[in-house]
């Protein structure tokens, strides 16, 4: 018995120190993520330190890791003359792969023919929770570490300043702002949006609408609905639909996001532009009256979706719209154009949300300069190009975006569908986004999504108007 | 048995046998001592800063004040910590945590302890039913997850299965019912894990001695008495060995919950791993991210430091 024990406890000890070394390692490594990357404060690169006007501004240098490279001078003007002559690399990084790589590939290749002896470094990276999920962590990871890519997709507004600007990681961009006439073709609101201390910090690639409702034509038509623009014809409408078994608004929120852009649609058709403004600065406050409102409608809205909303992710109520399932898909970005088409499916309308008309709930995709990239004059370039006409109506086109240009060409290769989009962007009040970046910061943006999460398993009215202003306070937005 | 560890009072038999002067016999002994430690170093080296020093830094990291991506490292205190506890979403994460942890052990000891008894028996092909239910183990838990959120889609899988079978009453909402939750993630999880307890369990039963079998036999023990009787308690040390690195398994999900449902409706399926990651490089709450990561190291060490404890007294028992 003992001869035995002893044999078993050999064996068994082989087996346990084989597993459960590893074993403790990788549970020691999963808890020492948090603090790997601290940045280094050397960037002996730059040795004429001329602060721009900027740098002055942001208040707290002493924390700043890299207060010393905020300027390399060359101003942009100088740049742009010599084209053949820059050489080097330009390394972009995004979140873009895909459809939308193949867009990114149509400006690589307009920027080499301007610049043939620059080599690009796609650093494209999809997937993730959220829009960029994955890119936005090894982005930090990266700049936090102090070599960042020579310039990097991010949503124009908050997302990029309540991260990166004022945090002291970003170049103002005034010269290159000037010295491009943007303000003579950007809305005054989409610069007011990329602005933090009256200085803009990324150019913007695109203009797109996250708040429109894609509807299945024929099944409106044969229920007899004519696209509703209230909330009283929404939900005569729902009632209609769900009678005659059909699902009336597709919906998908696992993981939660798709029900944070129907929460921001809704608030907006609820509180109008200004209110809804107003809820992100602080100026309206979550206990307001409008907010119970729009959560009232969210509530009403969430009996007339497909009962396996909690399970299924965001893209799949496309699908169901597209196969006549569900007649109205959840409120979403004008992306829904592009996927559409992908699918081959042409039987479908689009209007705003119910209250949404005239509203342009806008999100930019664009690109900035951080402090100590690499190959900064090529990145500057960079900026130049997607910002240009050209550049736009190359890349916006063939992603499936307009291009917030007033001079753009809507004979470039746009659809029927962005040529509408165009016109509209000039005319409509500009809101800025909120799940997808522009209005809030990351973090607000993440409880939003969940707080809305939750109101959709949920359905506690009282409850959720807590939690939305709790975030708010938490922001430090709201006391 | 413990003759392998190597240690200055305890010479080898030829140094005995013919004993140098006491100078050149502690100058060897120093000799073998440093090429040990030479040895060694690097890879203790490699360990203590990768995991060891991090750890240490982790931990401060989450009594600073380092809310946004620039770091500040003032100290805090353990507001962080108080702050965690009073979050409702990282107390619901623990309380899904409690209920993985307890099904995923229970399922996985079960059905891999079955399977290796039936495997045991002798049958033909038995190299191939070891591989099949082995293999699950070998695939990443994203590839898991991805193919069972299709499988739990309350419109296909298991619940069309079910339908087909004519078993409608069985169809649900798995990981999106409140009343399932985090059980339905348990369920990959045990496909996943089970096959590998059951090598551990196969390799401790082929260990015991077909003598003790027959010896039971003889004292008239029927088949469910031997188990009860002698393989239950000769396989304790594979039973927890299996329970430490399931344990750790559990306490650190977070590719199979992310890939399967991320948070899940309302955090039902929210681990805190998943909580961590957001806190961390969605929110940028550093500090707060650090103070998620203490908590797991901890509840880790609960369950690993007595065991080390108790197997280090086993060897100096010895």
């Amino acid at each position: 018995m003992i001869r035995l024990n002893s044999r078993l406890s050999r064996r068994a000890l082989v087996l346990q120190v084989g597993i459960l070394v590893p074993t403790v390692l990788v549970a020691a490594c999963s808890g020492s993520s948090g603090g790997s990357a601290a940045p280094t404060s050397s960037s002996s690169t730059t040795s004429n330190a001329a602060a721009p006007t900027a740098a002055s501004a942001t208040s707290s240098p002493a924390a700043a890791p890299t207060a010393a490279a905020a300027a390399t001078t060359a101003p942009a003007a100088q740049a742009s003359t010599g084209s053949a002559a820059a050489t080097g690399q330009l390394e972009i990084f995004s979140w873009w792969t895909g459809s939308d790589g193949v867009a990114l590939a149509a400006l690589y290749k307009l920027y080499n023919q301007q610049y043939p002896n620059v080599k690009i470094v796609n650093a494209a990276l999809g997937g993730g929770t959220g829009p960029g999920g994955n890119m936005k962590a090894v982005l930090k990871t990266r700049i936090l570490g102090g070599d960042p890519p020579d310039s990097f997709q991010v949503h124009l507004g908050a997302e990029l300043i309540d991260t990166w600007v004022t945090t002291n990681y970003m170049e103002p961009l005034d010269d290159l702002f000037k010295q491009e006439g943007y303000a003579d073709v950007f809305p005054k609101r989409l610069i007011d949006i990329a602005s933090w201390h009256g200085h803009p910090w990324s150019v913007p690639f695109n203009a797109q609408r996250v708040n429109i409702m894609f509807y299945n034509k024929s099944v409106l038509a044969k229920n007899g609905i004519k696209p509703p623009a209230t909330f009283a014809d929404f939900f005569q409408a729902c009632k209609t639909l769900k009678e005659a078994g059909v699902i009336p608004l597709a919906l998908g929120d696992n993981p939660p996001g798709a029900s944070g852009r129907v929460l921001e649609s809704v608030l907006i058709g609820a509180l109008g532009p200004d209110d809804y403004d107003g809820l992100w600065t602080g100026k309206t406050p979550f206990s307001d009256g409008k907010v119970t409102d729009a959560l009232n409608y969210f509530k009403e809205l969430l009996s007339y979706v497909n009962s396996d909303y909690l399970s299924i992710g965001s893209t799949q109520p496309d699908t169901m719209v597209a196969k006549g399932q569900a007649a109205m898909l959840q409120f979403t970005g004008d992306w829904t154009d592009g996927t559409f088409k992908g699918m081959k499916f042409t039987d479908w309308g689009a209007v705003p949300p119910p209250n949404n008309a005239n509203i342009w709930d806008l999100s930019c995709d664009s690109f900035g300069l951080p402090k100590k990239a690499k190959h900064r004059q090529n990145a500057i370039n960079w900026l130049i190009l997607g910002g240009s006409k050209k550049g736009q109506d190359t890349f916006d086109s063939l992603k499936g975006a307009i291009s917030p240009r007033s001079d753009s060409d809507p004979n470039a290769g746009y659809d029927a569908f962005q040529k509408q989009e165009m016109v509209d962007f000039h005319k409509f009040t500009i809101v800025p986004a909120v799940v997808d970046g522009a209005a809030i910061s990351e973090s607000w943006t993440t409880d939003f999504v969940n707080d809305a999460n939750i109101f959709a398993t949920k359905k506690d009215v009282a409850s959720a108007q807590k939690l939305l202003a709790q975030a708010c306070v938490s922001a430090n937005v709201c006391k | 048995m413990s003759a392998s560890s190597p240690g200055p009072q305890q010479g080898t038999g030829r140094i005995v046998a013919q004993a140098p002067s006491a100078t050149r016999w502690r100058l060897r002994i120093e000799a073998d001592r440093l090429k040990a430690i030479l040895v060694v170093s690097p890879s203790l080296l490699a360990i203590g800063i990768v995991v060891y020093a991090f750890m240490v830094w982790t931990g401060y990291i989450s009594l600073s004040k380092w809310h946004d991506v620039r770091p500040n490292y003032a100290f805090d205190g353990l507001e962080n910590y108080v702050q965690l506890f009073q979050t409702q979403r990282f107390l619901i994460d623990l309380h899904n945590t409690a209920v993985f942890l307890v099904l995923f052990l229970a399922s996985c000891l079960v059905f891999g302890f079955i399977l290796a008894v039936l495997l045991d028996q002798k049958i033909k092909g038995e190299v191939i039913f070891r591989t099949i239910f082995l293999l699950p183990f070998a695939v990443s838990l994203i590839a898991t997850g991805v193919a069972w959120r299709w499988l739990e889609s309350p419109e296909s899988g298991l619940n069309l299965l079910f339908q087909f079978a004519g078993l409608n009453f069985l169809k649900s909402n798995w990981f999106a019912d409140p009343n399932i939750g985090i059980a339905a993630v348990v369920l990959p999880a045990t496909w996943q894990m089970s096959g590998y307890v059951m090598a551990l369990y196969l390799a401790g039963l082929r260990s015991i001695p077909a003598e003790l079998h027959e010896a039971a036999a003889i004292d008239g023990a029927n088949s469910v008495q031997r188990y009860r009787f002698i393989v239950v308690p000769l396989l304790w040390p594979v039973t927890i060995t299996a329970l430490i690195i399931l344990g750790n398994v559990s306490l650190k999900i977070f590719d199979l919950t992310t890939a399967m449902t991320g948070s899940g409706p309302a955090f039902i399926d929210d681990v805190p791993a998943f909580f961590m990651f957001q806190t961390t490089f969605q929110s940028d709450h550093f500090a707060q991210g650090a103070a998620i990561a203490i908590v797991m190291l901890l509840l880790s060490s609960i369950l690993i430091v007595p065991y080390i404890i108790s197997q280090q007294r086993q060897e100096a028992g010895q």
